[in-house]
């Protein structure tokens, strides 16, 4: 759509423009402000410069935790990608089914957060949980709150359960916007199964599985809620991923330099996949072509 | 399905000869009997946890925990009664709701004109600003946590509904705004330039002719800005201790001296549920839109 140049439509954007900056600009601030500071209490601050990235740099529990975190969120995707994918793909297309689908499949996403680890809490128990209780039988040792592999498919299955709708209902969303002509093409060539996937399903739904994997990177990324309230970051800090170090650090500790060095940075690193995202989105947006 | 994605890289790997090589007897189906039993799988594997919850919530801590039965051998309502009649249990979803309701009205409102801006106009900073908007949604709430605290201390509205809902606006403004905006783009422009030649101001011509047209996209707004303040728990906590703590957080107080009171938690946590239940079959059709922001 082309767009007319309008410099008075700053005024219906300024609303906008004052809530988030009140939400949004004067806290960040004042983490920055933390940052570059020290304190011995009493709201005396001094200036302490970049000390505390540093610090936050040399610090082995951060690196840990980010390691952690990378690990955690690539397993997420590895697993969620495809799983997605292969789901969409066989979701009946329309009808009755096609909704009963999409419903139940969304379910899990409008789950509050610490519902749904409340809900693996309670699944994966030894003593009164399905999931637990089944593998108890089986003989297959299982206990999330003392085995830190256990703990970590416990929080990586339960995620998987979260999540993968998103990917898939993202995925059935670009399968949906194929033709039928295309399909019919396919079958006069013989095209095989996996050809008719690979030529025309999933060249279609390229762009919005970029936005899956983004989004589904983003959010295992700042995970916090869910491990927390199922394994609380343990067995020892096995589970401690960067959000739950963080608030363990600023809220617990009240360590407010280190913890803010650790925001800045950790925002920073949003950003940027914030910007791929963007570039990605607005790719999108041009590939529709005007409307 | 399984036969042809195997079969399909042997063939792949010899060039030119790709579409001669399937036989021509060999008819495909092209949504085979195998996907209502993957369908099958995937469901149960999502249904089953949320069952076993319902399940516990019907029984009574002495069953939880004394036999393991697939359903409720001792059918009880005992747990969903202490939640509705006890006043710290049914306060929490009230606070819950106010504050969800006040976000999700506060969002709508500055995020409508500001989409409708964004999709029409180009004025200066306007991609910084859509960009900027973006971040808001991504950033982590876990760093916003104590600047929110402090924040909201200082000005003296800690612990009221309004902090939980202002803060929810962080991530809730920003996707409203994308949301929006990618369902005012499907709107053609040609509509608000006879509006305006029929002589209607803008704010008649917004309310009267515009707001109607893109009615679901305002229905979706909405419903994404209830659920992603309804499900978040970290900032609700953090800025609330008594007067406006929300259901998640009063959740973690069934620990008590004799341990866990398992079935009332998991009928509140089956009440938290019902919300969305209730709502998502009326945009199931949208609900990819909502999540991917407003593209797809």
């Amino acid at each position: 759509m082309n767009k007319t140049v309008n410099q008075k439509a700053w005024f219906l954007v300024l609303p906008v423009l004052v809530l988030v900056a009140f939400s949004a600009v004067i806290p960040l601030m004042t983490v920055v402000n933390y940052s570059v500071q020290d304190s011995f209490g009493d709201n005396v601050f001094f200036w302490a410069g970049l000390e505390w990235f540093r610090d936050m740099l040399q610090s082995e529990r951060m690196w840990n935790a980010l390691g952690r975190q990378l690990l955690f969120s690539a397993i997420i995707l590895a697993i969620q990608i495809p799983l997605g994918i292969f789901v969409a793909l066989n979701m009946p297309k329309k009808g009755v089914w096609a909704s009963v689908c999409l419903v139940l499949m969304s379910l899990p996403l409008l789950i509050p957060w610490n519902v749904v680890g409340t809900i693996w809490q309670i699944f994966g128990r030894v003593d009164i949980g399905l999931l637990g209780h089944t593998l108890d039988a089986l003989g297959i040792p299982y206990n999330y709150t003392q085995n830190t592999l256990a703990a970590w498919i416990t929080v990586v299955v339960m995620d998987v359960w979260h999540w993968t709708s998103l990917v898939a209902l993202l995925a059935y969303a670009g399968l949906q916007s194929i033709p039928d002509a295309y399909y019919q093409a396919a079958k006069i060539d013989q095209a095989s199964r996996w050809k008719v996937f690979r030529y025309i399903e999933l060249p279609k739904m390229a762009g919005v599985l970029m936005i899956a994997i983004l989004l589904r990177f983003m959010d295992s990324f700042m995970i916090y809620t869910e491990p927390f309230v199922v394994t609380g970051g343990g067995p020892g800090n096995a589970t401690t991923f960067l959000s739950i170090d963080l608030v363990k650090m600023a809220l617990g500790q009240f360590d407010l330099g280190p913890a803010a060095a650790f925001s800045i940075m950790y925002f920073l690193t949003i950003l940027l996949i914030s910007w791929v995202f963007y570039t990605v989105m607005t790719n999108l947006d041009r590939q529709e072509g005007p409307q | 399905m399984s036969d042809a994605t195997v079969r399909a890289p042997g063939a792949a790997g010899v060039p030119g000869k790709v579409t001669d090589a399937a036989p021509a007897a060999r008819t495909r189906r092209w949504r085979p009997k195998g996907s209502a039993v993957v369908m099958g799988l995937y469901l149960l594997f999502l249904m089953l946890p949320i069952y076993w919850l319902l399940n516990m919530s019907l029984k009574t801590n002495a069953e939880i925990l004394g036999t393991f039965s697939l359903w409720p051998r001792d059918l009880t309502f005992a747990n969903y009664e202490k939640i509705l009649t006890d006043p710290s249990w049914y306060m929490g979803y009230v606070n819950s709701l106010i504050y969800v309701v006040m976000n999700t009205v506060i969002s709508l409102a500055v995020a409508l004109p500001a989409a409708y801006a964004f999709s029409r106009y180009s004025f200066m900073g306007d991609k910084h600003l859509f960009f900027w908007l973006l971040t808001n949604r991504m950033a982590p709430p876990a760093v916003f946590a104590l600047p929110f605290f402090q924040l909201y201390s200082s000005v003296g509205l800690f612990d009221t509904h309004i902090a939980v809902a202002l803060a929810h606006c962080l991530f809730n403004v920003p996707l409203a705004v994308w949301i929006l905006e990618g369902f005012m783009r499907g709107v053609p422009k040609e509509i608000d330039e006879t509006a305006y030649l029929d002589g209607y101001s803008f704010p008649k011509f917004f309310v009267k002719i515009f707001m109607p047209l893109i009615a679901s996209g305002i229905g979706v707004a909405a419903f994404f800005c209830f659920m992603f303040s309804w499900v978040e728990l970290l900032l609700s906590r953090t800025l609330t201790s008594v007067d406006a703590k929300p259901i998640a957080a009063t959740m973690t107080r069934t620990v008590s001296a004799s341990g866990l009171d398992w079935g009332v938690l998991a009928a509140a946590g089956v009440l938290t549920i019902v919300p969305g239940a209730l709502v998502v079959f009326f945009v199931r059709n949208y609900i990819a839109k909502g999540f991917a922001l407003g593209r797809v």
